[in-house]
């Protein structure tokens, strides 16, 4: 997309950017998760108590169904384990095949949310 | 495994609904610290990474090496309700990222644009961003010490804002005040709603 007053001389990496990794290691090379789109407040929880180890699963497979015992926002999972979301998007997607997570998509996918739930969001913030 | 009281109706998925709000605004205005400030933990920290391929224009003389980059974004959980979780999003502070923009104003609630009076110019972008996209914003002006104090219309005007657009003072690092911002934002939000439902009535 054109980006207003983006100037094309302006450095690409800074520290800001963070640092470089090799992000899909975990995921066996694979950029796109099987099954799943994953938005960033998507919420994962896991199906069962427990996985042993299988193949086809790795050690970050397991971490994220020991996490997702508790709710836990796609973000939240990406940020536990210290990888990129798009890395854990793919490994989503292979739980999420294996019916080892269920994936709530956030309401916006299924349309613009009612007035009910900023009024919510108003009370509940007011009594924090 | 705790399942607690419900109230919810038979057949329902036993899960919350995630809602979502930005903090936008220059790099270094404060948005990581009011995430901080209202979080119910401290702010996480999640990354996308970027490919070289989706570089295009940019620059990479001496970093030809390097085949990938990684934009941060802090973020932090405000459980409203057993029904209701609103995650809070600092946007990445550059221009270049504005394709994780999109992806996080996809649905997102609103939006409060943090600006710092010394460094006005620096959240242009952002009030451009919203206001293009049709996302409720609110100005909050983070009140840095040292910083000179500009009445509420001066900042208003300098920024060129549709006068509807609410423009408040803040300071990011309280969590009363930064409530207050949130609070403000869910308010404009809902007037903006019922003034488009007059604009196109069923």
């Amino acid at each position: 997309m054109t980006v207003p007053g983006e100037s094309t001389g302006e450095q690409w990496v800074d520290d800001h950017a963070g640092p470089v990794v090799r992000p899909y290691a975990v995921t066996g090379g694979r950029a796109r998760p099987v099954t799943g789109t994953f938005d960033l407040i998507s919420l994962v929880t896991a199906t069962r108590a427990g996985v042993s180890p299988e193949v086809g699963l790795g050690p970050e497979h397991l971490a994220i169904v020991a996490l997702c015992q508790r709710i836990q926002s796609v973000a939240e999972v990406a940020a536990h384990l210290d990888l990129p979301v798009g890395a854990i998007r793919v490994l989503l997607g292979d739980l999420m095949a294996r019916d080892l997570v269920q994936v709530r998509e956030p309401r916006a996918s299924a349309g613009l949310p009612d007035d009910s739930i900023f009024e919510a969001v108003i009370n509940g913030l007011r009594a924090l | 495994m705790d399942y607690g009281r419900s109230e919810r109706p038979a057949g329902a998925p036993p899960v919350p609904t995630a809602i979502k709000i930005l903090i936008a605004g220059g790099f270094g205005v404060g948005k990581t610290t009011m995430v901080g400030a209202v979080s119910e933990t401290k702010p996480l920290r999640t990354e996308e990474v970027l490919t070289a391929t989706g570089c295009g224009i940019d620059d990479l003389t001496g970093v030809e090496s390097k085949s990938t980059t990684t934009v941060a974004m802090d973020f932090g959980r405000i459980t409203i309700s057993d029904d209701l979780v609103l995650y809070l999003f600092g946007t990445p502070g550059q221009n270049r990222f504005w394709f994780v923009w999109d992806e996080l104003a996809l649905g997102a609630l609103g939006a409060v644009v943090l600006a710092d009076t010394r460094r006005l110019a620096d959240c242009f972008p952002s009030i451009d961003y919203f206001e293009g996209r049709g996302t409720p914003f609110v100005v909050a002006v983070n009140c840095f010490e040292g910083a000179r104090t500009y009445r509420l219309d001066e900042v208003q005007a300098a920024l060129n804002l549709d006068p509807g657009v609410p423009v408040l003072l803040c300071d990011a690092r309280k969590r009363e005040s930064s409530k207050e911002v949130l609070i403000t934002l869910m308010e404009h939000a809902l007037k903006i709603r019922e003034s488009r439902r007059r604009a196109t009535p069923d």
